[in-house]
């Protein structure tokens, strides 16, 4: 009976004292960022992104406070329940706001605002020179709002404002420089997407509510269990709906990669480290309720483990550098969610993996911003190399962000990942030889896209002509402002050593354990020591055979049209192809059958009708010139004939 | 005898109109001030009868009542009240007439007809708010041969505005607008006469609640009287297929008449059938409910449609109200609290975001000219405070959580999931089609590069009368996105009343407490 959810159904989650109540500040600071910057106007131009940012930071500091008070009470006193508002009376739907304080959720909310705020400050100088640089810092205040509320939330509805307020600060982002007709077209994109994700959402909460009457997270997670299996599959999937569109999973996968277009650190926050994880949080929030659904579990570690080969072959093949970071996401998220679906030995793991993969994928991502801002904002691999020299800060904070997500050990993926492919690998049957050797396979080829992409940016020879030789296509590399960089190496300090300080004697996972419940001691059907060995063996394989074609070997500087393979995985395994046959060709077919029939069709039925009595009213027009007067006339004579009838009848 | 608000508040704009109408030729340019001065008024009057309207459990149904003897021979009376949802429509009206009269401010400048006596200006000013009264007096009504004649009386000034004061095709659209409503008109008329014989009679035969749960006749008799009054319904509210008159109405009209016709008197519609169709004839209601519910289905999904497939913008917004108002009728069909609530707040909500719709895209149409959605690109780049009040009232309209739409979109599927399940479901796509009509609208006007203009013609950006216009809209989607609780805890009430009145009651939760099944 340690779920959380349990004792909160039980009344035994405290309600907040000291710091905690003031728990909604988290959420409140960012949000009057951004309405003071976009009511403010032009007003505000030229402190606006300083507010922003100190706003973030302010968020940071009380969520530190939070998390110092929660340590120091006992393991299961820690949660904590901050009440709100009377949300939503109608009839038998009854809601109030509230905030669940819990260890989950704080993990999440130091999470984001502290990449979150970082990642302010890289933007003051990555977007010093933009005319909308108010309007960013304010949809970046908007989206970490909703973020923290997503995670806050003490019910699926509220968790729910925040979810699709992350989607539009992303979409919000996403479109930043929409003048650009392909990136207008990405953020619409990622919108439609998302939004086929929250029917799934939608259709759960309406289920939720028709089962247990209610839709805040104790009443339903103490309910799961007697639910039925069938009711709880059905739940269960659309869930796991929801999540597979905002994480960017196997087969709603196919927004992310066009989610480039945005502001790099806006790909480094939103489409790497936070929002894109918030798949992993729903499933991992609602374990309840796939700890009664085996089969609806089974299809998330089925969904993790297609995505994470999925965006690791597409790794492989793309020579834009941001693209090849947005694939690896794909592929890390799909990790966490294999370890989601594998129940309770995962769920920490795969919150583990997500705190982790937070830092150094942020910070990579940042680190490919600064390569770009020394590269007018070039983004094709093709054209760079040897960069090492030109940017020392960059590269060092780079090359540990690669080092953590080949999972090298001491780097902080190791600690994570290794710890998924080893839980991948518990059970019976087909499941573990399947889901861990893919787990495996995936290291390896992580290893392979991740190293070409480290060493066609910044070793072999360079591929690019110097300004001095040529000023129109030619680069002049440089280091970027400390504003930039200073957030890149604490995230690198992150790459390095946070997977081992929270892997500490198991700190982390035993943190979590009153949320996802504790798992007996289960033994994967390998030795460990035999499953670390060949993941590093795979891992060492990879990488080298990286290093021969992309830093030892020419890299052509265009891309060769490669096998069937590649050009399948550069073009993201025709997934926008397959979309563009089933869904917008169709889509377009039929509304324009029904707009071409809206007018012949039906209002033809309908037309005919009017044109009869129109062709009596049309007689009445030129007696009495108008149609009004012939209505009222009408009328009049209706109302007569009522009064009439009625006295007659008398 | 207590002070006679209701009808206060019809006299009010009537008075105002008259004035507006009489002015003498020189002094014309004081019909907008005067217009604008008498529909804050009646704001006040409505706030007013909003405070003293008692929420308690222990009030009763109708207040604010008022009972004249009319026809007395024929049960005709001249009786007013409101329940909780009649009363935040009027309110809703209330706050919408100003705000329109403030956006058509500058309609007739540059009009073509003008003789330059400002009679036209007049005409316009005077009919709107001989509209609000025929508003109010429509919602406040508590006699069904009372409002029948509101019912009808309505269409006058909404034809003229439309024929008048509308666009190149406005005598047609008038014209269609007129018939379809006369269609459904008369047979109202017929049913309302049968109701009369089939209530207890008497001098007070018309009143609802003399005819609520007193309705008498063999079944067949209530199915014909339902079809009477829920066919004129249908074609205002308006549903599928009857919906063809309004995308002509809405695009010829000027914006803010659109406004007031599909935000205010379409929900009369819907109104229409929560107060007569379920209240008057429960029996016929659940006998209608499967194929009621199919059509409001059909009308989410194909008005969504039909507003992707739109070029003209003007008309997509029509289409897209076609999709809301499925989703209403879906409300009170289900006959469940959650979606009856959900559909009463929807009917406020739908009002502002439409408003903010029609109303932003005047004003763009007014820069530029044309209702042609690919006329426009990269606006966002001129006019940056428009674009972005249009997205807000956009993503309204595709209810997103946080604004005032989807609380009441959501209740409206949450409650009648728990009846229909596969009409929430599929229903429930309809979220995916409002975002690809609100969005992609948005991309083709206002994103893509900035477009050139010659010097002089650069259009400006909203001004500080456009902003006052777009100002309250904007509020109250967040306001009753994130505090719907003042809307609901008005409509509750007369909702389970209705409910009380069909007989049903709403389903238990299939695990309810955690009962082990």
């Amino acid at each position: 009976m340690n779920s959380l959810a349990l004792l909160a159904a039980e009344g035994e989650v405290a309600s907040a004292t000291g710091i905690t109540a003031y728990a909604w500040l988290l959420v409140l600071l960012p949000l009057a960022g951004a309405g003071l910057l976009l009511l403010g106007g032009k007003a505000t131009n030229a402190w606006g992104h300083l507010l922003a940012t100190a706003l973030s930071w302010a968020s940071f500091v009380v969520g530190l406070l939070v998390l110092l008070a929660m340590v120091g009470r006992g393991h299961e006193e820690r949660a904590a329940h901050v009440g709100g508002w009377n949300f939503i009376p109608a009839g038998q739907f009854q809601l109030e706001t509230g905030l669940l304080v819990d260890q989950l959720s704080i993990a999440f909310v130091l999470l984001i605002t502290f990449v979150g705020s970082l990642i302010h400050v890289y933007s003051i100088g990555y977007m010093a020179h933009d005319p909308n640089r108010r309007k960013f810092f304010a949809y970046l205040n908007l989206f970490v709002a909703s973020m923290l509320l997503l995670v806050l939330a003490d019910s699926y509805l509220l968790l729910f404002v925040g979810w699709e307020g992350v989607g539009l600060a992303s979409y919000l982002l996403i479109g930043f420089w929409n003048h650009n007709p392909a990136y207008a077209t990405a953020a619409n994109k990622a919108f439609f997407v998302n939004r086929v994700g929250d029917v799934g959402m939608s259709i759960a909460i309406m289920l939720m509510f028709a089962t247990f009457g209610s839709v805040d997270f104790a009443t339903v997670h103490a309910g799961a269990a007697e639910a039925g299996s069938t009711t709880m599959t059905v739940l269960g999937l659309l869930l796991l709906v929801g999540a597979c569109a905002k994480s960017a999973q196997f087969p709603l996968q196919s927004w992310l990669g066009d989610a480039m277009a945005g502001p790099t650190p806006v790909s480094a926050l939103i489409h790497a480290a936070t929002m894109v994880t918030a798949g992993v949080y729903l499933v991992v929030r609602s374990h309840s309720i796939f700890d009664a659904a085996p089969n609806a579990q089974l299809a998330v570690a089925i969904v993790g483990a297609i995505t994470l080969l999925y965006g690791a072959i597409v790794g492989c093949a793309k020579d834009d550098i941001k693209k090849a970071l947005a694939a690896s996401t794909m592929s890390q998220i799909g990790y966490m969610m294999l370890a989601a679906g594998l129940g309770p030995v995962g769920y920490a793991f795969a919150i583990f993996h997500l705190i982790t993969h937070g830092f150094f994928k942020a910070g990579m991502f940042l680190g490919a911003g600064s390569v770009m801002h020394g590269m007018k904002d070039r983004v094709d691999m093709r054209g760079f190399g040897g960069l090492s020299g030109f940017m020392k800060i960059t590269w060092v904070t780079f090359g540990l962000g690669w080092l953590a997500i080949l999972g090298v050990p001491p780097f902080s993926g190791f600690w994570s990942k290794d710890k998924i492919i080893e839980a991948a690998f518990i059970g019976e049957g087909w499941r573990p030889w399947v889901f861990g050797g893919i787990a495996m396979i995936g290291a390896g080829i992580t290893a392979f896209y991740m190293s070409r992409l480290f060493f066609m940016t910044f070793h072999g020879k360079k591929r690019w002509v110097d300004e001095h030789e040529d000023a129109e296509r030619g680069v002049h590399p440089h280091e970027s402002p400390l504003t930039m960089t200073v957030p890149m190496m604490v995230l690198a300090v992150g790459s390095g050593l946070l997977g081992l300080v929270l892997s500490w004697g198991g700190m982390f996972t035993h943190w979590l354990e009153p949320v996802v419940g504790a798992h007996g001691e289960e033994h994967p059907v390998l030795a460990v020591p035999v499953i670390m060995a060949l993941t590093l063996l795979l891992v060492a394989g990879g990488a080298a055979y990286a290093w021969m074609l992309y830093w030892r070997d020419e890299v052509a500087v265009v891309a060769p049209r490669g096998s069937l393979v590649t050009q399948a995985a550069r073009a993201d395994l025709y997934q926008d192809a397959i979309n563009e046959g089933l869904f917008m060709r169709p889509g377009t077919h039929l509304t324009r059958a029904l707009v071409f029939t809206d007018g012949k069709g039906v209002d033809g039925v309908a037309g005919s009708l009017a044109a009869m009595i129109g062709g009596a009213s049309s007689r009445l027009r030129r007696v009495q010139t108008g149609y009004a007067r012939s209505y009222a006339l009408t009328m009049l004579t209706g109302v007569v004939a009522v009064l009439g009838a009625l006295w007659v009848m008398n | 005898m207590s002070f006679p608000l209701l009808t206060v508040m019809m006299v009010v704009p009537l008075v105002g109109a008259a004035v507006v109408w009489l002015l003498p030729a020189g002094s014309s340019r004081l019909a907008r001030p005067i217009a604008l001065a008498t529909s804050l008024v009646t704001l006040v009057l409505a706030l007013l009868a909003w405070a003293r309207f008692d929420t308690g459990s222990s009030a009763g149904r109708y207040q604010l009542t008022e009972t004249h003897s009319w026809i007395p021979q024929f049960g005709v009376s001249y009786a007013l009240g409101v329940d909780g949802i009649a009363l935040s429509l009027i309110v809703m009206a209330a706050i919408l007439t100003p705000v329109c009269l403030l956006a058509a401010w500058n309609d007739l400048e540059g009009d073509r007809d003008d003789d330059g006596s400002g009679r036209r200006e007049k005409t316009y000013f005077a009919l709107m708010l001989v509209l609000l009264t025929f508003m109010v007096g429509v919602f406040a009504a508590r006699d069904v041969f009372l409002f029948y004649v509101f019912f009808e009386a309505m269409l006058i000034p909404v034809y003229f505005l439309i024929g008048l004061f509308g666009g190149p095709r406005r005598q047609y659209a008038a014209v269609k607008f007129i018939l379809f409503s006369l269609v459904g008109g008369l047979i109202m008329l017929v049913a309302v006469i049968a109701l009369y014989f089939h209530g207890p009679g008497g001098e007070q035969g018309f009143l609802y609640e003399a005819l609520e749960g007193n309705v008498t006749g063999s079944t067949a008799t209530q199915r014909w009287l339902f079809l009477g009054f829920f066919i004129a319904f249908a074609i205002k509210a308006p549903m599928w297929p009857v919906h063809t008159w309004l995308p002509d109405a809405a695009s010829e009209a000027r914006p803010a008449t659109a406004v007031l016709l599909v935000g205010v008197l379409d929900k009369v519609g819907t109104f229409g059938m929560l107060r007569f169709c379920l209240g008057f004839f429960p029996e016929a209601s659940k006998w209608a409910t499967p194929v009621v519910i199919t059509l409001a289905v059909i009308s989410v999904i194909y008005g969504a449609l039909l507003a992707i497939g739109s070029r003209d913008i003007m008309r997509l917004i029509a289409f897209t109200s076609i999709s809301h108002f499925g989703f209403i009728v879906m409300g009170i069909f289900a006959m469940t609290s959650t979606a009856g609530a959900g559909s009463a707040l929807y009917m406020v909500n739908h009002g502002f975001s439409t408003a903010g719709l029609f109303l932003i895209a005047g004003f763009l149409v007014a820069r530029h000219g044309s209702q042609r959605i690919a006329d426009y690109g990269g606006w966002q780049r001129v006019t940056p405070v428009l674009a972005g009040t249009f997205l807000v009232a956009g993503l309204s309209s595709l209810a997103l959580p946080g604004l005032s739409s989807y609380v009441s979109e959501f209740l409206v599927l949450a409650g009648t999931f728990q009846r229909y399940e596969w009409a929430a479901a599929i229903g429930t796509i309809g979220i995916v089609l409002a975002a690809l009509y609100i969005l992609l609208t948005y991309q083709r006007v206002f994103t893509g590069p900035r477009p050139t203009f010659a010097e002089a013609a650069e259009p400006r950006d909203l001004g500080l009368r456009e902003k006052l216009v777009v100002a309250p809209i904007i509020a109250s989607f967040l306001l009753l996105g994130f505090f719907p609780k003042p809307v609901l805890d008005l409509v509750n009430p007369a909702v389970s009343k209705t409910l009380e009145l069909v007989g049903v009651t709403d389903p238990a939760p299939t695990n309810a407490s955690g009962s082990a099944q």
